[in-house]
């Protein structure tokens, strides 16, 4: 992670001096997208540069459920199943990506192509149901156009 | 749009959320003006503007800003909550999205109200747009001059920044949410101390929902007795209500409070999705307990009117249910969420929110036995009030809610080990 502490320090500026473990969140998800997951090095070199113990890290990073300490597929497709999903077929729609993709929702597939995994609420029921590939919103979501999305997706 | 607009009161067009445009329909004159006020008299004006919090509690505003001491030689901070996650809710996600720059001056005079040096927006680690127009938004604030030293040519000074959760309902709660803007894992607080004498690192901190904060620029330009004129008396202003469900038009509306919700429903939003007749609503987020369709007949769109109805306006995340809808799988789906989505802290919730789960994957399994329902209606019970935040109680009140109005649809599936209706979610077809 060293190599994104002069972009730490640019971001410091606008936090609260002395309060640097706010910075906590934003550092483990900037070492995320670069590295894909974070590492054991990263941990080290985060709890240094901020003056924060390793423990604290570890614990953010076993609560949150976006952070991993492992690579996951090249697309990640993260289909919700709460309410107004459901109440728009997403049910159907999970049990199809299953098919579709070969492996059961929080599994990978042995290509590495895809990480199949089943979310809660993504704040878009008003354009339900909504299946979230990396970090971009698909919605009103049926059979088909999913179909089309996947094949897309090498 | 029912009733008169105080946000959602411009055409949003692919540049209608950038800087220029924001300025071109007068923005940032609220700031101009704020910055010309003593501190303690923008506290006053939305004091009594009587503009209550649109994150779900409908506390009053200026009672919650009103504890902040002025001058008391320590930093305050100042705390946006978009961490938007009450299923049903997506209606943050319109500001950001389109009004960034309305978050952004109304955060600015209530820094200058509050003395905060620092502010924050927590936004949901989901977020990408929304994420990226507010970012985006922030960088041509500073650009400008709206953010950073001796903002305006004045002595006030403000900077701030946007951190993204990552994935905890809990988070969604103001005490949860200073936690994990602390960079630990988002655990919520006991209270007392209130947050806004030991907040964010022990500091006096205020922590406002978007919508709530959006509106204190507009209370600012107009004053608080021209607000008063929008919506009723005991719930000024709007609301913005995002519908979803077995409904025609889903989306985010701009509602007047004391709009008369069938109204809302029937003419605004279209009515039910294909032809079919309306079972109940869920009024603010799966927390609310439900209303049924002969019970929002009177009923207009306020805080008072839900609320002696036996519900809330919550988080203005409104479901609308149709007639046939299984509400035996639809309690299955809110409580697997809840338990998921339990922090683990306390134990009446970690524990009482896996075993509802679990009583209710039996039912709709076919192994449910008679004694289930009074077990559901008694971990509810052993919830409410026994947690550090609310997330016990509300999946207690969502499961009594439902229970309460459909227990025979839990009694038959219990009896027949199937759905009374045809077990489904979606709306019934009708020819």
């Amino acid at each position: 992670m060293k190599h994104l502490i002069p972009e730490f320090e640019k971001w410091k500026k606008r936090f609260p001096p002395g309060f640097d473990s706010a910075m906590v969140m934003l550092c483990v998800r900037r070492i995320q997208d670069d590295r894909g997951f974070v590492a054991d090095s990263d941990i080290d070199g985060l709890a240094g540069y901020l003056g924060v113990p390793r423990m604290q890290i570890e614990e953010v990073l076993s609560y949150y459920t976006q952070f991993r300490r492992r690579p996951i597929g090249r697309w990640h497709v993260q289909a919700c199943r709460n309410v107004t999903c459901s109440m728009r077929s997403a049910e159907k729609l999970i049990d199809h990506l299953a098919r579709k993709i070969g492996v059961a929702p929080g599994n990978t597939t042995p290509d590495g192509r895809f990480t199949l995994s089943t979310v809660e609420c993504l704040g878009s029921c008003g354009t339900a149901p909504v299946v979230m590939i990396n970090d971009t919103y698909h919605e009103n979501m049926s059979i088909e156009k999913l179909d089309e999305l996947l094949e897309g997706l090498k | 749009m029912p009733g008169r607009q105080l946000i959602m009161n411009f055409p949003v067009t692919a540049t209608s959320h950038t800087l220029a445009d924001y300025l071109a329909r007068g923005g940032y004159q609220a700031l101009k003006k704020a910055l010309a006020m003593a501190p303690q008299d923008i506290t006053k004006e939305v004091t009594a503007s009587g503009l209550l919090g649109h994150g779900g509690a409908a506390f009053p505003v200026g009672r919650k800003w009103s504890v902040v001491k002025l001058n008391d030689n320590q930093p305050h901070f100042l705390c946006a909550n978009a961490d938007e996650g009450e299923p049903g809710t997506f209606k943050d996600r319109w500001i950001l999205e389109h009004a960034p720059h309305l978050l952004l001056e109304s955060m600015l005079i209530t820094s200058h109200a509050l003395q905060v040096r620092n502010a924050f927006v927590y936004i949901r680690g989901e977020f990408d747009l929304p994420y990226r127009r507010l970012a985006a938004a922030v960088e041509e604030a500073y650009e400008a001059g709206y953010f950073g030293e001796r903002i305006l040519g004045t002595d006030f000074a403000c900077d701030i920044v946007v951190v993204r959760g990552a994935g905890s309902y809990v988070c969604g709660e103001a005490s949860g949410l200073l936690s994990s803007v602390e960079g630990k894992r988002g655990y919520p607080r006991n209270r007392p101390p209130r947050l806004t004498v030991k907040g964010l690192f022990q500091r006096p901190t205020v922590v406002n929902n978007v919508e709530t904060l959006a509106n204190v620029a507009g209370i600012i330009t107009m004053g608080a007795e021209a607000f008063k004129q929008v919506g009723v008396a005991k719930s000024p202003g709007t609301q913005l209500v995002s519908i979803s469900g077995h409904i025609n038009r889903p989306g985010v509306y701009e509602v007047e409070y004391g709009y008369p919700l069938k109204k809302f429903l029937f003419d605004d939003c279209g009515g039910i999705l294909g032809g079919g007749k309306l079972k109940c609503i869920i009024p603010g987020g799966i927390s609310t307990k439900v209303l049924t369709a002969e019970e929002i007949e009177p009923l207009t769109y306020d805080k008072a009117s839900l609320e002696a109805a036996g519900s809330q306006l919550g988080s203005g995340g409104m479901i609308a249910i149709a007639e046939g809808t299984c509400m035996v799988r639809l309690l299955q789906v809110m409580l697997r969420f809840y338990h998921h989505e339990s922090c683990g802290q306390c134990t009446p919730c970690r524990e009482g929110m896996g075993w509802m789960h679990r009583i209710i994957d039996r039912i709709v399994g076919g192994k449910g036995v008679p004694e289930d329902i009074e077990r559901l209606y008694t971990i509810s019970k052993l919830n409410d009030g026994t947690t550090i935040c609310g997330m016990g109680d509300a999946a207690g009140y969502a499961t009594v809610g439902i229970l309460n109005k459909y227990r025979d649809e839990f009694e038959y599936f219990i009896e027949h080990k199937r759905s009374k209706l045809s077990g489904n979610l979606e709306a019934p077809v009708h020819a």
